[in-house]
């Protein structure tokens, strides 16, 4: 679904929280909204659902205006927060709403859901009552229940907020598997970086009601367009061959393609810091900052200028001074993909079975 | 919409515009009649009285049967909602077969040179009956809801059970009975069923602000009762929008 | 000491209640149960009955349906300005603050023979007041917050969304209602249902205003216990209280289920 909005503002009282933001969707994109909390995306997301109105602007899905037209008739798919599950109704119940609303067949709606409850990973818990079921559960649900009545356009509000920071990464692995299977476009939002650069395939950056930046996560972390933009995404080290790193040799495989790392994902330190030396690789202090909160590092590695963080707690390191770097993962890019590569060598390569 | 604007919005219009269509002159008369003025303060002394026993007691009872396991704990919670199901002249009529002069207490009370029925104090039990569950029904979620934690907290600190309730719980409880209080004021001040059997309803003596109004709809002098209703109204109105703020306030906080 | 405090709870459930219960119940059956079946069987019993339970019928229906309507509106609706909300909020529990009498006394100046539209509808064969329809009015004045302040926090505490995401889904208001908001608020919907029954039936002053009273014609279960007493008939309003008590009872009991089942 090909989607434009031009010119979108709201208020809420006198707090102007959408300011003349515009973009296009192309179809089957996953779009990301991230930005500060507070900072409106949710209220682009739920102008766009018909859940709010628009005080002036445009809305159009597939060149036709949708201003007008109410939630029940957009063909979208909506996945809340709190997942928004009717309490009173089965699994089977709940992802079966949007089928039965349409009036459709009882044979129909029951291999439709089926279907949807196996592609979840629910198979077993149609029966069960959302108050029985885990959030991740639930969340699989409401997704489930979205793309019932098989939408154009998939919205989701901060989908992993309420989830168990383990379960997390799964889930959100698992939704991009989803979405990319379906090819149904879909937008979410999330205040998460690591989240919308991971599952994303353009990123909108949404600060005080404005657009500030989009294009491609790695086209905002090469190049932030404004000085908001350069600050909240932090100060990344943009790599062209991580191959060249320890623990990054499997990415031979792919040429062209060029890796991001942030600063939280680089360890550097003297030798007794680490627990796995044998994913460490040597590198020498070029300079070294005081950030108030803790040191600013830029460390050379072979032919490259990392920069990371270290606390002011570890003891202090020197300009010029040899030390291990470790880098956990990084985000490689190129131009059809986007993922993350952990550091092979952080897997004990002997470990000692009982 | 229109229903509620109907049914209720215009009826209380029509009472103000109706006493004062005989004119400023007319409502004052009816008002300043020694009867009618009589009979109000009255009402407001009584319900002063019945609410604050309902205070005392209606705190008791609502700590009691929230802070306490005992025999019988939720057939008598249960029983606090009775007044609220059971008609008021049904309740009225209790009063008297219980305390009137027939009774085994109406004849031990006149022997003491107490009467009952028929006198103030049958009114004051009558709004007690009444307003009985306010109070209680207001205080109970606010003990509910209190962290235990804070009790603890003074109790490790060194003070006495009775210090902690009057300077840990107390306070916590506070708005619930003021809000119950003023909502068991409100209802008492308009109470008719329960009192008009038992009170005798003698002229300035014994006839309370709702039963003299009640009187002079009989007498067909609508412009006096509507004077009188008017004094009643206001004042209720004024109570009922305090308990309001007093919520609203409780709510932000 | 907290023996001392339950103790006296016990006291003043016994004194306040108990005993007064107790003895309807002995006052009506001075004469066995040959005098109660007396008592309720005599016209004015049975049309004072038979005019409650109309009245009770009607006055639920009614409250019901726009209570539940404002209850939705009041907390939903999007149109409506948050002041308006607030004044209108305000504004419903008026009938909590009106003493009954006075809630006649304005029916029967509005609506009397006297007046305006009273005369109106007279001329349509129609009476109002001294009739059943103004004594139905007057109960629905009265009893008019009970649905819409039991309905209300219900409402907000289920909050909004699950309705969004069914309107996400295609389905709009009435559907809505009756598979998503319903399921949520049929407790809270009972217990209002309960009340307005126990307030309806109980009703006194207000119907004793509007309705005149009349014997045989518009008088309540309630009005005719009251005049039984101002008769002096005790045996009588003992026993027609007594079948007042009794329901009474019974409603208190389903209040206190209906309560539990809400609250879960």
């Amino acid at each position: 679904m090909h989607i434009e909005v031009k010119d979108l503002n709201k208020h809420f009282g006198d707090f102007h929280a959408v300011r003349g933001v515009s973009f296009d969707i192309q179809k089957g994109r996953l779009i990301g909204l991230l930005g500060p909390s507070g900072g409106g995306k949710t209220s682009i997301l739920r102008m766009l659902a018909g859940l709010e109105k628009p005080d002036s602007g445009d809305i159009i899905f597939h060149g036709r205006r949708v201003n007008d037209l109410p939630p029940q008739e957009r063909g979208i798919g909506f996945v809340f927060q709190n997942y928004a599950l009717f309490k009173h109704m089965t699994v089977y119940d709940n992802i079966a709403f949007g089928l039965k609303v349409k009036k459709q067949s009882k044979e129909q709606i029951r291999e439709r859901v089926m279907s949807l409850v196996e592609l979840t990973g629910l198979k077993g818990f149609e029966h069960r009552y959302p108050n029985q079921l885990s959030g991740g559960q639930r969340q699989r649900v409401a997704f489930a229940r979205a793309l019932a009545p098989e939408p154009q356009l998939l919205l989701l509000d901060e989908p992993f907020a309420a989830i168990d920071a383990k379960i997390r990464q799964e889930l959100r692995t698992w939704l991009k598997d989803m979405i990319e299977r379906l090819g149904i476009t879909s937008i979410f939002v999330t205040h998460d970086q690591d989240e919308a650069i991971e599952v994303a395939d353009e990123i909108m950056i949404i600060n005080k009601g404005r657009l500030e930046q989009k294009g491609s996560p790695w086209d905002i972390y090469k190049n932030p367009q404004t000085q908001f933009v350069a600050s909240f995404i932090g100060e990344s080290t943009i790599v062209s061959d991580i191959a060249k790193l320890r623990g990054f040799e499997d990415a031979v495989a792919w040429p062209d393609t060029k890796a991001l790392i942030r600063p939280e994902y680089i360890e550097v330190g003297r030798p007794n810091e680490f627990s796995i030396i044998s994913a460490t690789e040597p590198g020498r202090i070029k300079h070294i900052h005081f950030r108030g909160s803790e040191w600013m590092v830029e460390v050379e590695v072979g032919e490259v200028t990392l920069i990371t963080y270290r606390s002011l707690e570890k003891e202090v390191l020197q300009p010029g001074q040899e030390v291990q770097v470790l880098i956990h993962r990084a985000y490689l890019f190129n131009d059809s993909d986007s993922w993350i590569m952990e550091n092979k060598l952080k897997e004990d390569p002997m470990p000692i079975h009982i | 919409m229109l229903y509620f604007v109907v049914l209720i919005v215009l009826p209380i219009l029509g009472i103000y515009t109706q006493s004062l269509s005989g004119g400023w002159a007319t409502f004052w008369a009816s008002v300043s009649d020694p009867l009618a003025w009589k009979a109000v303060l009255l009402t407001v002394r009584l319900s002063v009285v019945a609410t604050m026993i309902n205070v005392l007691a209606g705190t008791m009872i609502g700590w009691v049967l929230i802070r306490y396991r005992f025999w019988g704990r939720s057939l008598l919670n249960s029983l606090v909602d009775l007044p609220f199901a059971l008609p008021t002249a049904v309740g009225g009529l209790m009063i008297l077969l219980l305390l009137g002069p027939n009774s085994l207490i109406g004849d031990l009370a006149g022997k003491l040179g107490f009467e009952i029925v028929f006198h103030e104090p049958a009114i004051v039990i009558a709004m007690v009956f009444v307003t009985f569950p306010f109070v209680i029904r207001a205080v109970q979620p606010l003990l509910e809801e209190m962290d235990p934690s804070e009790e603890e907290a003074a109790y490790t600190m060194g003070a006495s059970k009775s210090k902690t309730f009057l300077q840990v719980i107390l306070p916590t409880m506070l708005p619930g009975i003021i809000s119950g209080g003023m909502l068991a004021f409100s209802r008492a001040l308009a109470e008719f069923g329960a009192v008009v059997l038992v009170a005798g309803n003698i002229p300035g003596k014994t006839l309370i602000a709702s039963v003299f109004i009640f009187g002079e709809v009989e007498s067909d002098n609508p412009q006096g009762a509507a004077s009188v209703s008017i004094l009643l109204l206001t004042l209720s109105f004024l109570i009922l929008w305090t308990v309001n703020i007093i919520q609203s306030r409780r709510a932000g906080k | 000491m907290k023996r001392l405090w339950i103790t006296l709870t016990y006291i003043v459930f016994t004194i306040l209640l108990i005993i007064p219960l107790i003895r309807i119940f002995t006052g009506a059956w001075a004469e066995g149960w040959q005098g109660i079946a007396e008592a309720l069987t005599r016209p004015q019993s049975l049309h004072a009955l038979m005019m409650t339970g109309m009245i009770v019928v009607i006055v639920t229906v009614i409250n019901t349906l726009f209570g539940v309507m404002l209850a939705i509106y009041l907390v939903r609706a999007p149109w409506l300005g948050p002041r308006v909300k607030q004044l209108l909020n305000s504004l419903v529990d008026l009938p909590f603050a009106v003493s009954p009498v006075i809630g006649g006394l304005m029916i029967v100046l509005l609506l009397g023979p006297n007046t305006v539209i009273g005369t109106f509808f007279e001329a349509a064969g129609f009476k109002v007041v001294y009739a059943l329809p103004g004594m139905v009015l007057a109960t629905l004045f009265v009893t008019f917050p009970l649905m819409v302040r039991e309905v209300m926090p219900v409402l907000q505490e289920i909050g909004s969304q699950q309705e969004e995401a069914a309107s996400t889904l295609g389905a709009y208001s009435w559907y809505t209602f009756w598979k998503v908001t319903w399921p949520s608020i049929r407790w809270g919907v009972i217990y209002g249902v309960v009340l307005t029954v126990a307030r309806s039936m109980g009703e006194f002053g207000a119907v004793l205003v509007v309705s005149g009273n009349i014997m045989n014609k518009t008088q309540t279960a309630t009005t005719l216990v009251y005049q039984d007493v101002e008769n002096f008939n005790v045996l009588a309003a003992n026993s027609v209280a007594l079948v007042l008590a009794a329901i009474s009872i019974a409603l208190l009991l389903l209040m206190e289920w209906a309560k539990k089942r809400k609250g879960h």
